[in-house]
């Protein structure tokens, strides 16, 4: 037997971010976290720690005033 | 700690909004956590799920924050002056109806320098849609107070709290014969893309108030003095009601009615002016 | 059968009758404007006209949504043109900078009435010819035609829309309420010996179109919208991408080639009359109502053996420097006749001076330095 998985990953493009924090207060799974590093704005960026908690809602994508922030998903057939 | 975009260059960092940003422009001139940005990212967002013909759009613009959202969109764009983007607009609509005429403004720019233009063209009914980007103040010039101002708020021009009482820009554009109306904030995203998306559908005049953070410049007469803490103001201040009678679509600090409003049908000024002139053509022609 | 558009024949009508159906002879499809006393029969011509040929009418709720309009239409592709008079031209005054600014060909009419303010709505001046030379802040050079006569209002009408789709200019037509309200002979010619210009198109695909890259003429090619360019173009000092650009260097070309795209193409711009000039001792120099009773004038002082002669501008603005400053040299006597205070003989006292006197223009973010300036001295003391 085989089912389709979806492999989610949240990309993060760190140059655009200015840091305004929204896509981390406002995933409804608390997907991501600030990094340690700064960008060369000065800005830390998001980055997705918990990428598993992610339902693939988009919200950190459609709320981001920079456009540094997009969820990808790939399909994935796993045979048991 | 293992970050898993380092997996990527650059290059392969592609958003998925990429083509519908001019080349070249993005990061955009405003500040962190600025709601015009949302709109922005909202409308492209709009445009892609309706696979829009970007060579039929043309954007029209004035002065504030928000009046350089033309320069970040792919499309034909204008940046016009001080309140005049709908007139602006108007021309372009009448002379060329198969486009789809898209204009963007701040509340100074559309509802105290261009509000005239704003009513008129919302009582022709024409083919237009608006999006007002209302963040409470002058942003661009460092925050002023404005004609969305709340009554007695600290700005710059109120320093002892503000004198005015504010529009209700909901009211004011169904009132004066918009055929779409409605209000959203920053944070309902997916309510305002698909908003958009009914706006840009429309046959008739639409207008869409977003309630937008400005965590930099209005922010700092307010408790909100970041960009998060703004954005929960306006998730926790929102009451989705749709349907009402905008009259009721309260805008306080603590209520923020959102929803759509009005969504109804009226003759509209592109159709009726064409419709005249072929008539008049084909009489004076048979003469 | 389709009527022609152009009503070629003979006519006894209004100046502004005759306005109106100059522009639809230069192919104009689109007038928009707000009612005014003298220009509101020119409205009240184009709005029964407009759908007869297919074009639009509009009036909208003051001067200033109507001049953005026609811009707006203008970059759609279509020739558009609005009219009014003093209170309004002050109010169009921010959107003609615009104009100027993203080089949209339109033409706008100025009737002139007695002011400031109100004034006199029914009577007529020259009150506003450096209004429409100077109406936008800002460096620029503008064109402005003078009609004098109701065939002069036709004809000039498709001149100031053929200068203005040519140089990518607003173009104005400067007449008064006498010429808008009387009545004479038109003759409106067969269509094809009317001349139209359309303005120039770009010649490289969208990823290579540069919508502020000027040709040789300085002039850019335009595109409009819905042509698949995705242009952009602002108010704000831009590059030839069109995009935003604040530095002095960009500032210091773009307005140089504003200025320039006009100054080098006065030859083709420029038009006077000369009328008795050859051996006039007295020259009167006049533009509009004031230069038909200047004629007359010649008339009766050459039958009484005066040595007089007329320098009508037809075209005011650039102002024909080198065709006054010859005139004035070899004249005895200027007369500048003009229903101002008197306005355009700052011009003609500019243009008649005799000592040098140079111009030192310098824009961007720094200011003239003492040693630029000293330096000039000396290149033209040495």
């Amino acid at each position: 037997m085989s089912r389709l998985k979806i492999i989610r990953n949240v990309i993060v493009i760190p140059e655009r971010c200015k840091g305004c924090g929204y896509c981390i207060e406002f995933c409804p799974r608390k997907v991501l976290v600030f990094s340690e590093n700064f960008n060369e704005r000065g800005n830390h960026y998001p980055i997705p720690k918990y990428i598993n908690n992610c339902i693939g809602c988009k919200f950190c994508q459609n709320i981001c005033p920079d456009f540094a922030i997009y969820l990808e998903e790939t399909e994935k057939v796993e045979v048991s | 700690m293992k970050e898993s975009i380092k997996h990527l260059t650059n290059h392969e960092r592609k958003h998925p909004l990429d083509s519908y940003l001019r080349k070249g422009m993005i990061p955009h001139i405003w500040c962190p956590g600025c709601g015009n940005g949302v709109i922005l990212n909202c409308f492209l967002q709009a445009l892609k799920e309706l696979h829009f013909n970007l060579d039929n759009l043309v954007v029209v613009s004035g002065i504030g924050c928000m009046g350089r959202i033309s320069g970040y969109i792919n499309a034909d764009a204008f940046h016009t002056t001080h309140g005049r983007a709908i007139p602006f607009a108007l021309g372009v609509k009448l002379a060329k109806p198969e486009l789809k005429v898209v204009v963007f403004g701040g509340d100074g720019d559309l509802l105290a320098i261009g509000a005239n233009h704003l009513i008129q063209a919302a009582r022709r009914n024409i083919e237009l849609t608006v999006i007002l980007s209302n963040n409470f103040n002058y942003g661009m010039t460092g925050g002023q107070c404005g004609p969305t101002t709340p009554l007695n708020a600290v700005t710059t021009t109120s320093p002892y709290g503000n004198v005015e009482h504010p529009f209700n820009a909901v009211y004011l554009a169904a009132g004066s014969g918009a055929t779409y109306v409605a209000r959203w904030t920053a944070y309902h995203v997916r309510n305002l893309v698909d908003s958009i998306k009914k706006a840009l559908l429309k046959k008739g005049f639409s207008f869409i108030e977003v309630i937008s953070p400005c965590p930099e410049i209005y922010g700092r007469h307010t408790k909100h003095m970041n960009a998060v803490e703004m954005m929960k103001w306006l998730k926790q201040a929102s009451i989705i009601q749709n349907k009402i009678d905008p009259i009721k679509a309260e805008i306080t600090q603590n209520i923020i009615v959102v929803g759509e409003f009005v969504d109804k049908e009226k003759p509209e000024y592109t159709d009726l002016i064409w419709g005249k002139i072929g008539k008049v053509e084909r009489t004076y022609h048979k003469e | 059968m389709k009527k022609p558009d152009v009503l070629t024949g003979e006519y006894f009508v209004q100046g502004n009758f005759a306005l109106a159906e100059g522009a639809i002879a230069a192919g104009c499809r689109f007038y928009s404007a707000y009612p005014i006393t003298p220009a509101s029969s020119i409205a009240e011509r184009m709005a029964l006209r407009m759908p007869q040929v297919g074009g639009i009418f509009i009036q909208l709720e003051d001067e200033i949504s109507s001049l953005m309009s026609v811009i707006g239409a203008s970059w759609a592709g279509v020739k558009a043109m609005t009219a009014t008079s003093g209170p309004g031209l002050s109010l169009m005054v921010e959107s003609i900078g615009l104009a100027i600014m993203t080089e949209t060909p339109c033409v706008i009419a100025d009737m002139m009435r007695g002011g400031p303010s109100t004034g006199q709505p029914t009577k007529p001046s020259q009150q506003d010819v450096l209004q429409v030379r100077w109406a936008a802040h800002g460096d620029y050079e503008i064109i402005t035609l003078a009609p004098y006569s109701v065939q002069e209002m036709f004809d000039l009408t498709i001149k100031a829309f053929n200068l203005a789709e040519k140089f990518r200019v607003p173009c104005f037509i400067l007449a008064d309420e006498i010429i808008a309200h009387t009545r004479e002979k038109l003759v409106i010619p067969e269509p094809e010996k009317i001349k139209t210009v359309d303005r120039k198109k770009p010649k490289v695909p969208p990823e290579e179109y540069l919508p502020f890259k000027p040709d040789e003429d300085l002039v850019p090619p335009m595109s409009c919208f819905g042509e698949g360019y995705r242009f952009y173009a602002t108010g704000l000092t831009h590059d030839e991408s069109g995009h935003p650009d604040m530095s002095a260097k960009t500032q210091r070309e773009l307005t140089s080639r504003l200025c320039e795209k006009i100054r080098k193409n006065k030859k083709e711009i420029i038009t006077v009359e000369k009328y008795f000039l050859d051996d006039a001792e007295t020259v009167i120099i006049a533009f509009g109502t004031p230069a038909r009773a200047a004629k007359e004038t010649v008339k009766i002082g050459r039958e009484k053996g005066l040595k007089v002669g007329l320098l009508r501008l037809i075209t005011v603005w650039p102002f024909p420097e080198e065709e006054v400053a010859k005139i004035v040299s070899e004249a005895k006597l200027i007369i500048v006749p003009e229903m101002n205070q008197g306005q355009i003989i700052r011009e003609v006292k500019a243009a008649s001076s005799t000592a040098p006197i140079i111009s030192f223009p310098k824009v961007g973010e720094e200011p003239p330095t003492p040693n630029e300036i000293l330096k000039i001295i000396e290149k033209n003391t040495s």
